[in-house]
């Protein structure tokens, strides 16, 4: 792999860049892989990037059915934030943190993570004691969050309307200051490359059709468009679709995929210096570094498959940053679309093993999984490599439904990004 | 936003009026006592999330406030049919066929 450096850049500059090349093969799939991952987000490429990299299983394809990156990865707010109310959460999500970190040179590619703070906001007595409930519990899981008296937030993020007259004042917010945001593209791109360069296989434009199971139920390869491929081991990290692909091998899930939409305005000048998010009025908003206002909006109430939502659940959103932000009313929207969410019933993710041998599953990630794409990968590997969970995704099994263990962050983070 | 037909009030509203409340005819274990956890965890949690024709409840809760039934097609989101709850679920794969499915 040609490593990416300042001396590349300007070596490049005197061929106008025309001569990079590309960052990893599109390779016709081998007979048979040690592993094969199901699916190339972000989740899919960190854990096959992992499996290489840490547990030395090069072995290994992603197969995609569209192009990598162009689900949610590619289709989301990138909030980071890891100050979730149980401790097996702030655990997993905090373990990602550790590793945005570094990422970027992990990878020897920008993933531009900025920790320039989550701020949520509070704009009732309830959702003022549940903040407060999060503080406390996250100081004592040794997760950074703080309170924000309504003029503290203002002076954080100075854009923010805290008159007491409007709609949904703002009583207070709860702040995460390594929280911010980081480019959802060049995330999955980065692990993209990092893996390839390992011997990794990412085979885009291939869907998988079948799971194939033997005698003994375990499996032994994937039917894909591109002919039958054999594994050893399956890794299932398709999102919005794990539902069907697990059908596939037998396997029901307790999942519902939902639409969640987001949209994006003209480019600005830098206006908005941090990531606010208001889980009461389902408003979302950062600016990126292009400049464009980045907004996510609620879940459609119904399962759908169409990457589309209803119209209602953006102008729900956009009435209420108007309100929050007033000098933005007058900003004009470039392009809205949906991504399809994976929901589990206490809204936290599930890394597993499942009752088929050689058969695994990381889903469940919903509206909020972008922020978890390094540890999730990280430990999903290590469940694959080792047949048995890391210490810290020892929780999220699918067996948590049968047992009664559920990690109910439905009821203490309603639905958060 | 989805037109959604209300059959007891018989008018179709703005998907506004209604609240959609998931997968239709999951019949709660008869017998509490003698239902397995696995069975539990199939009435409370295991959900089909069908990508296709799938029938799901909808309530018309600014209107009559009843509950109904409706199938929809989740690639397109059309709805294909709407019947009263308490009404058997109708054959799914006919009426993917007739919408050329
Ligand atoms: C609008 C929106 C806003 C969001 N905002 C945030 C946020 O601010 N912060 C946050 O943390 N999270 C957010 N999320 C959630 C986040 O995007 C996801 O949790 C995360 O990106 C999931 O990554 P993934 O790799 O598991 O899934 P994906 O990126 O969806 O990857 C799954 C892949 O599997 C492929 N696939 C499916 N079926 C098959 C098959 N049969 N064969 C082959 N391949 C298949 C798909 O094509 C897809 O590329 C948001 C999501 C949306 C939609
Ligand atoms: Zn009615």
């Amino acid at each position: 792999m040609k490593r990416y450096s300042f001396l590349e850049l300007a070596k490049n500059a005197f061929s106008a860049h025309q001569n990079w090349g590309r960052q990893w093969r599109s390779p016709e799939p081998k007979a048979e892989y040690d592993v094969v991952i199901v699916g190339a987000g972000g989740h899919g490429l960190a854990t096959a990037y992992y499996l290489a990299k840490q547990h030395g299983i090069r072995n290994v394809a992603v197969i995609e059915k569209g192009w990598l990156g162009g689900g949610n990865t590619g289709r989301n707010t990138t909030i980071v934030r890891s100050n979730y109310l149980w401790e097996e959460s702030a655990a997993l999500y905090n373990h990602a943190i550790g590793l945005w970190q570094g990422l970027s040179q992990d990878l020897n590619y920008n993933v531009m993570y900025s920790s320039r703070g989550v701020m949520m906001l509070a704009h009732t007595v309830h959702d003022v004691q549940v903040a407060q409930r999060h503080i406390h519990a996250n100081r004592l899981a040794g997760v950074q969050n703080e309170w924000l008296t309504p003029e503290q937030a203002r002076e954080y993020c100075p854009p923010l309307n805290i008159s007491k007259n409007i709609r949904y004042p703002v009583m207070g917010a709860a702040l995460q200051r390594v929280g911010g945001t980081a480019r959802h593209d060049a995330v999955a791109w980065g692990y993209a490359r990092g893996a390839d360069d390992l011997g990794v296989d990412i085979i885009q434009n291939c869907a998988v059709t079948g799971i194939k199971r033997g005698q003994d139920g375990a499996v032994e390869g994937v039917e894909t468009s591109k002919g039958f491929i054999k594994a050893k081991k399956i890794g299932v990290v398709a999102a919005g679709h794990t539902s069907t692909v697990m059908d596939m091998a037998g396997v029901r899930m307790p999942l519902e995929s939902y639409p969640l939409q987001a949209l994006v305005s003209e480019p600005v000048k830098p206006a908005f210096p941090c990531v606010v998010m208001s889980n009461t009025i389902h408003a979302y908003i950062s600016q990126s570094d292009k400049g464009e206002l980045v907004i996510g909006a609620g879940t459609d109430q119904f399962i759908s498959y169409s990457q589309t939502g209803g119209i209602h659940i953006t102008n729900h959103t956009i009435d209420a940053i108007c309100e929050l932000f007033p000098h933005f009313r007058r900003m004009r929207m470039l392009r809205n679309w949906g991504g399809i969410v994976d929901v589990t019933p206490d809204r936290s993710p599930i890394l597993s093993k499942t009752p088929v041998p050689g058969l695994y599953v990381n889903c469940g990630w919903g509206t909020g999984g972008f922020k978890a794409t390094p540890g999730s990968g990280h430990v999903f590997a290590h469940t694959i490599a080792k047949d048995e969970p890391h210490r810290i995704n020892a929780p999220f099994t699918i067996d948590r439904f049968r047992t009664g263990r559920l990690i109910d962050e439905a009821a203490a983070a309603a639905v958060a990004h | 936003m989805l037109l959604v037909y209300c059959p007891h009030c018989d008018v179709e509203r703005a998907e506004t009026e209604f609240s959609c409340r998931g997968q239709a005819h999951i019949a709660r274990p008869s017998d509490p006592s003698q239902t397995s956890d696995e069975d539990w965890v199939n009435y409370l949690y295991v959900r089909a999330n069908t990508k296709g024709v799938y029938a799901e409840r909808w309530r018309h809760i600014h209107g009559c406030g009843r509950f109904f039934n409706a199938v929809r097609d989740t690639v397109s989101d059309k709805f294909l049919k709407f019947y009263k709850a308490g009404e058997s679920m109708p054959d799914l794969e006919a009426l993917a066929k007739e919408a050329g499915k």
